[in-house]
């Protein structure tokens, strides 16, 4: 637990250094399913334009940490500031305006909307969203089944949808959870080039994922266990910590 | 033509209209109660009394303050759709995370209490709630008399059901609400104020109801107990339609009028039964409905 406070400062210094703004700052975050006690006092901070991911094992609590951002936990203590304000105590639809999506692990596209009306239900809560021409162009299939019920589409289609519905609302902080999972490579890999091309863009996006897929996308990891931070890896220091790294991730 | 399956075609007719117009009720109704279902996922037991509720002040707003059929028309789904909104608000969703179970019994001990209200003001003796000059009188079509104010009963519940239709499928706020009926935590995640549209949602399944009761009112006797009679009647058009299919409350609440007014003409005796024998078979072998999805 020492370790990671230094290098979270280190990181935190050089980015004031470069006039970064700190986009979110979870501090002593805990989080409850009903009873269960799931998050134990988690602490992230995350920059303006980075991506960041969140590696653990299953059950570690990744997800629960982003459903916890967006207010989608049963009950929530500690603090997390977004762009500075404190959001700890909202509801997710006020979350949300905030300019936070989030694609859920589930991906949980619509059966009762076709394509076009999953892509178009996130109403707009920021400038700077991706047009709808943009986003099909981005993702071609979409435009050609855009008349389909949302569930009918491949799995890989409706991961892509998930995506896509969550870039035309203009939100900055983009929570993806486990978006590469069960799909096939060259899907992955598409993936991959639209999270490089968020990066670009200076989104912030936080992934749930595995190393495999996020490590060389990401500016900072940090490893989740038993609901609390317990390694932060810079990705310049991800090669040296591969076993670090692995170890805890094995089974 | 003198004869249909041995029955004068006057009475087979006028059985068919009578269906029709019983259905228009079980189509208003059951569409409000599978509105509700799906967002609050209540099976909502005070919607008979909501009903029961817009017959009775569409007669006081008569009786009392002057206000004609037309305005009560659209004041007295208003008032009991506010009503019903701040019911959601002050106690439905209280207990919205605990079994669904509690939403059924607390709706129900609305409907009593509102029920036992009204008979301790007016009494169990029904009220007679005059056909709005308008549509006094009818047309003889020749195979059967045609009154005016229960084509227009007839015409109206169609309208407000495809109106009501139409914004749920063809509409942004329509998909939100659909949306939100799969999964109200994501619709939230993006931004929706589900907390309020449910407490709309609510109001609104319960105005079409009082928008029934006002079409009720100069054909039946407005009394505090004619909503509980029908209700029961409406749950098991919504078991057999199946819940998820708000088309098919509509449609199955029609014909299952139509199905009790011929039962009357064939075989009088089973007439109050119909509609329940058909619930039997159909949970037996499609327990979702006809309608319905299985979840
Ligand atoms: N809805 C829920 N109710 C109760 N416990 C849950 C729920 N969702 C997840 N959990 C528990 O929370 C813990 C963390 O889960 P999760 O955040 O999904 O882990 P991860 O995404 O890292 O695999 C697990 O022990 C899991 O069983
Ligand atoms: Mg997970």
């Amino acid at each position: 637990m020492k370790q990671p406070r230094h290098e979270a400062q280190s990181a935190a210094s050089s980015k004031i250094a470069d006039n970064a703004e700190e986009h979110l700052c979870i501090r002593d975050l805990h989080a409850y399913y009903g009873e269960s006690h799931i998050l134990h006092g988690l602490n992230i901070e995350v920059w303006r334009g980075d991506v960041v991911t969140l590696l653990g094992r299953n059950g570690a609590g990744r997800s629960t940490t982003l459903r916890a951002i967006m207010g989608l936990v049963d009950k929530r203590s500690g603090s997390i500031l977004l762009s500075g304000t404190e959001t700890v105590q909202l509801p997710p639809y006020r979350i949300a305006r905030l300019g936070v999506a989030f694609c859920p692990e589930e991906r949980a596209i619509f059966a009762s909307l076709n394509v076009e009306e999953n892509l178009m239900l996130p109403p707009i809560v920021g400038t700077g969203g991706m047009s709808i021409e943009e986003i099909y162009s981005l993702f071609p299939n979409l435009a050609e089944r855009r008349k389909s019920q949302g569930t009918r589409l491949s799995g890989g289609e409706q991961q892509m949808l998930a995506i896509a519905r969550i870039l035309r609302t203009g939100a900055d902080l983009l929570l993806l959870d486990e978006i590469t999972e069960g799909l096939a490579p060259v899907i992955v890999e598409r993936l991959s080039e639209v999270i490089a091309l968020l990066k670009q863009r200076r989104y912030t996006v936080i992934l749930a994922e595995q190393p495999s897929f996020a490590a060389p996308l990401a500016d900072r990891n940090y490893i989740i266990e038993h609901g609390q931070v317990v390694e932060e890896i810079a990705a310049e220091e991800m090669e040296a910590k591969h076993e670090l790294v692995e170890s805890y991730l094995s089974v | 033509m003198d004869e249909i399956f041995g029955f004068p075609p006057q009475l087979l007719f006028a059985q068919i209209f009578m269906g029709l117009i019983n259905g228009s009720f079980y189509a208003v109704l059951s569409l409000g109660l599978a509105i509700i279902f799906g967002l609050l996922r209540i099976i909502n037991f005070s919607h008979g009394a909501m009903y029961m509720l817009g017959a009775f002040s569409a007669w006081f707003g008569l009786q009392y303050l002057g206000i004609n059929y037309w305005i009560a028309l659209v004041l007295a789904p208003l008032a009991v759709g506010l009503f019903g909104l701040l019911i959601e608000r002050t106690m439905l969703r209280r207990i919205r995370h605990v079994d669904h179970l509690y939403g059924l019994l607390l709706t129900f001990g609305i409907a009593l209490i509102l029920e036992g209200a009204l008979v301790q003001f007016f009494g169990v003796a029904g009220q007679r709630y005059p056909t709005p000059d308008e549509l006094q009188g009818g047309i003889n079509l020749g195979f059967m008399f045609l009154p005016y104010y229960r084509a227009w009963v007839i015409i109206a519940s169609v309208v407000i059901c495809l109106v009501t239709w139409l914004i749920i499928e063809r509409t942004k706020i329509g998909a939100y609400l659909r949306a939100g009926t799969e999964n109200p935590d994501m619709v939230q995640a993006f931004g929706i104020n589900v907390p309020l549209m449910t407490s709309l949602t609510y109001g609104f399944g319960v105005a079409l109801s009082a928008f029934a009761g006002v079409l009720a009112a100069p054909i039946v006797s407005v009394s505090p107990y004619m909503g509980s009679n029908l209700i029961i009647v409406v749950f098991a058009v919504v078991v057999i339609g199946g819940m998820g299919s708000l088309l098919g409350a509509v449609i199955t609440g029609l014909a299952l009028g139509v199905i009790e007014g011929l039962t009357k003409v064939f075989y009088s005796e089973a007439a109050g039964l119909v509609i329940f024998m058909i619930m039997i078979i159909v949970l037996l072998v499609r327990p979702a409905g006809l309608f319905g999805r299985p979840e």
